[in-house]
């Protein structure tokens, strides 16, 4: 286990310089010069090199790509400020370090990213199961298709048809913002219920499908049918039989997602005003702020591959035969 | 008594005293291509304490017919018909909960492959364990004890360590004896084992064959034994029932199947079989032809496409008219017993040397 988490690690690492590097050179190959944003309205061509020096934009991008990399560890003084380590410079918009910033925005993509997931898990698995189990019902034929047009909703249709009906017309519901859960639980909950159920609607659907799909192959299965020939009762056989085995492939999937997930969810964070990672991302791309996109770059890239081990580690969990090789 | 008739005749009444009776078996699966025929009227009687070997190719409806006693077809898409009484109790219309009382407890089956058939998340003995938890009503730990008990009589050196291995990490053979605990630890009356021991080399082949009559000896279960491999089945079988195409063909003692068979398939399967005493240069016999599609079986006799003494019979009777099979000893041939005597003296016993 340990050789495992090493060599998972190691490999991780290297995807992440790749990720890194490929995200510095991919914003210079823009025709745009991030220092024309500080200059403001007045801009001299002094102002202008002067601006460059302290962004450090006068030197080689492939120095700049090695100065950036070697102060995430080491830290730098910056004209603007001192960076300690983890240092991931300072935004060129808003002359921030980044990395406070991150972590700033951190809770509210946590927030909506769990909070999503246990509301995709509970009604995906849920309903996919339900349909596995009526296989060829009514019930099955109404949850499959209900999936696939599901699958279709888009957020940034659903998100303000959903604001519209049930805040702005109806007050149903209050206007999504992110209170801390450790400020106010319960302006927490209200506060993200309507971008945790938006937001879930994708991933229901498709966890709804994999869910059925899997757990009919399953089903199929020689030791399932073993089990029944055991006379374990039908409930007994589905849960602890098909169900054992169908954890592999949603987890898999699961890991991807959450992965993806902690990384910022873009859309439904502009589409509610949500200041998460995902909002963070857009803007430093808009404002062509390299550190920052560098940061939200590979804080996401980490979070997908840790997210990716994490998978790999709970397989040993799932199935002994993983286990002891 | 006549049992391969015509679906519309009265179907005959279950044997008396016959521990399990399956009276004029249809089953039949709604594929997308129609409708498979998968045992077509097909009958037997099976005493208890007795061995019923059930030989065929594949898709000759032998495991389909066992799956059917165990009631463990899809009733969405399959269609069972006739009776099966097992020890004077009607299974084929029983409810789920009766079935699931009587699977695993008065009756067993041991899986062909065990390790597609053991599942690859739970201990062994765990999996031995739950039928013993669930129909006895035993604590865990009792279920433990008599998981350690049957690993033990089934020959798995050091049980009490072996009861808390993945069945992966046993081998071919112990994984075997491990299904066969499994199905033993409730003490079944009727133990249907489908081809034991195909995925076996031959050393261990006969071990589990061996196991087999000891453990009926002492339970004194009824044991029925598919197999497609006439070797396995002359050794422990007291009855033969020979399948072709969802029905029966022929029926007899192994002793009377195996000295003085009567059916032209059977007369192939055995001489498609190599021998030891004979000499290596000698072919085999394979049956001409491939086993008829069960979507649309010949008309007449199924066999006769495959046939070679179709001649004999005449006037083109075996491609119109299906043969019928008694209950007791006998053959579905139109063939006169004189035909099927001579022939077989004279033509296939020389080949089988």
């Amino acid at each position: 286990m340990l050789r495992f988490l090493v060599r998972r690690t190691l490999g991780a690492v290297v995807i992440l310089l790749f990720i890194s590097a490929f995200t510095f050179f991919l914003f210079f190959a823009i025709p745009h010069d991030p220092a024309l944003l500080s200059c403001g309205k007045n801009c001299t061509p002094d102002n202008l090199k002067t601006i460059h020096h302290n962004l450090g934009l006068d030197h080689p991008v492939p120095v700049q790509y090695y100065l950036f990399m070697v102060r995430i560890f080491t830290g730098h003084h910056f004209a603007a400020g001192n960076c300690p380590a983890p240092c991931f410079g300072y935004s060129f918009a808003n002359s921030e370090p980044v990395w406070p910033t991150l972590i700033d925005r951190l809770p509210t993509t946590l927030s909506l990213a769990l909070g999503s997931m246990v509301v995709f898990l509970l009604f995906g698995l849920g309903t996919g199961m339900l349909a596995a189990w009526r296989r060829g019902s009514a019930v099955d034929k109404v949850l499959s298709s209900a999936s696939l047009v599901l699958s279709s909703m888009q957020i940034y249709f659903v998100g303000p048809l959903v604001l519209a009906l049930l805040v702005y017309n109806n007050h149903i519901l209050d206007q999504p913002k992110y209170v801390p859960l450790t400020q106010n639980p319960v302006h927490w909950f209200s506060g993200l219920i309507i971008p945790w159920c938006v937001l879930s609607i994708l991933f229901t659907a498709n966890y709804t499908r994999m869910a059925r799909s899997t757990m009919i192959e399953q089903l199929q299965e020689e030791h399932v049918r073993t089990a029944r020939a055991k006379g374990m009762s039908g409930a007994y056989v589905f849960f602890r039989y098909a169900w054992r085995g169908s954890l592999i492939p949603i987890v898999t999937i699961l890991g991807i997602d959450l992965g993806s997930l902690l990384g910022g969810a873009m859309i439904t964070e502009w589409t509610f005003q949500l200041t998460g990672l995902g909002r963070l991302a857009i803007d430093s791309v808009t404002k062509t702020d390299l550190p920052m996109l560098m940061g939200v770059m590979l804080f996401s890239s980490a979070m997908i591959v840790l997210f990716n081990i994490l998978v790999d580690a709970v397989y040993a969990f799932i199935d002994p035969r993983i286990r002891l090789s | 008594m006549t049992t391969m008739t015509t679906p519309e005749d009265a179907a005959p009444k279950a044997a008396q005293g016959a521990f399990l009776s399956v009276r004029d078996l249809y089953v039949r699966f709604s594929t997308e291509d129609g409708i498979v025929k998968a045992v077509d009227g097909l009958s037997f009687d099976l005493q208890r304490g007795q061995t019923l070997g059930i030989v065929g190719e594949s898709g000759s409806g032998k495991s389909v017919t066992n799956l059917a006693v165990l009631g463990l077809h899809n009733p969405a898409t399959t269609e069972i018909a006739g009776e099966i009484v097992l020890d004077g109790q009607e299974l084929t219309g029983a409810s789920n909960r009766t079935l699931e009382r009587l699977r695993g407890n008065r009756m067993a089956m041991i899986f062909q492959d065990s390790l597609t058939a053991l599942s690859p998340y739970y201990t062994v003995g765990r999996q031995i364990a739950e039928p013993y938890v669930k129909h006895r009503g035993a604590s865990k730990r009792e279920g433990r004890e008599r998981a350690i008990e049957m690993l033990e009589k089934v020959g798995i050196p050091q049980p009490r360590l072996r009861v808390d291995d993945y069945p992966h990490q046993f081998s071919g053979g112990m994984r075997q004896r491990a299904m066969i605990a499994m199905a033993l630890v409730c003490n079944p009356d009727l133990l249907i084992a489908d081809e034991p021991t195909t995925a076996l080399d031959v050393t261990v082949q006969a071990q589990i064959l061996d196991l087999l009559s000891d453990l009926q000896q002492e339970f004194g279960s009824a044991i029925i034994l598919i197999t497609h491999d006439l070797g396995v089945v002359s050794k422990v079988a007291d009855d033969l029932l020979v399948m072709y195409a969802g029905r029966a063909v022929e029926r007899g003692s192994t002793r009377q199947l195996l000295t003085e068979p009567q059916h032209p398939y059977t007369w192939g399967l055995l001489g498609s079989m190599p021998r030891l005493m004979s000499d290596v240069n000698e072919q085999l016999t394979p049956i001409p032809g491939a086993p008829p599609s069960l979507l649309a079986p010949p008309p007449g006799c199924a066999f006769h496409p495959r046939c070679g003494y179709t001649d004999l019979v005449g006037g083109g009777r075996c491609a119109v008219q299906r043969p019928d099979l008694p209950l007791g000893r006998g053959s579905a041939c139109h063939l006169t017993d004189q035909q099927k005597r001579s022939v077989f003296i004279e033509t296939i016993q020389p080949r089988l040397g």
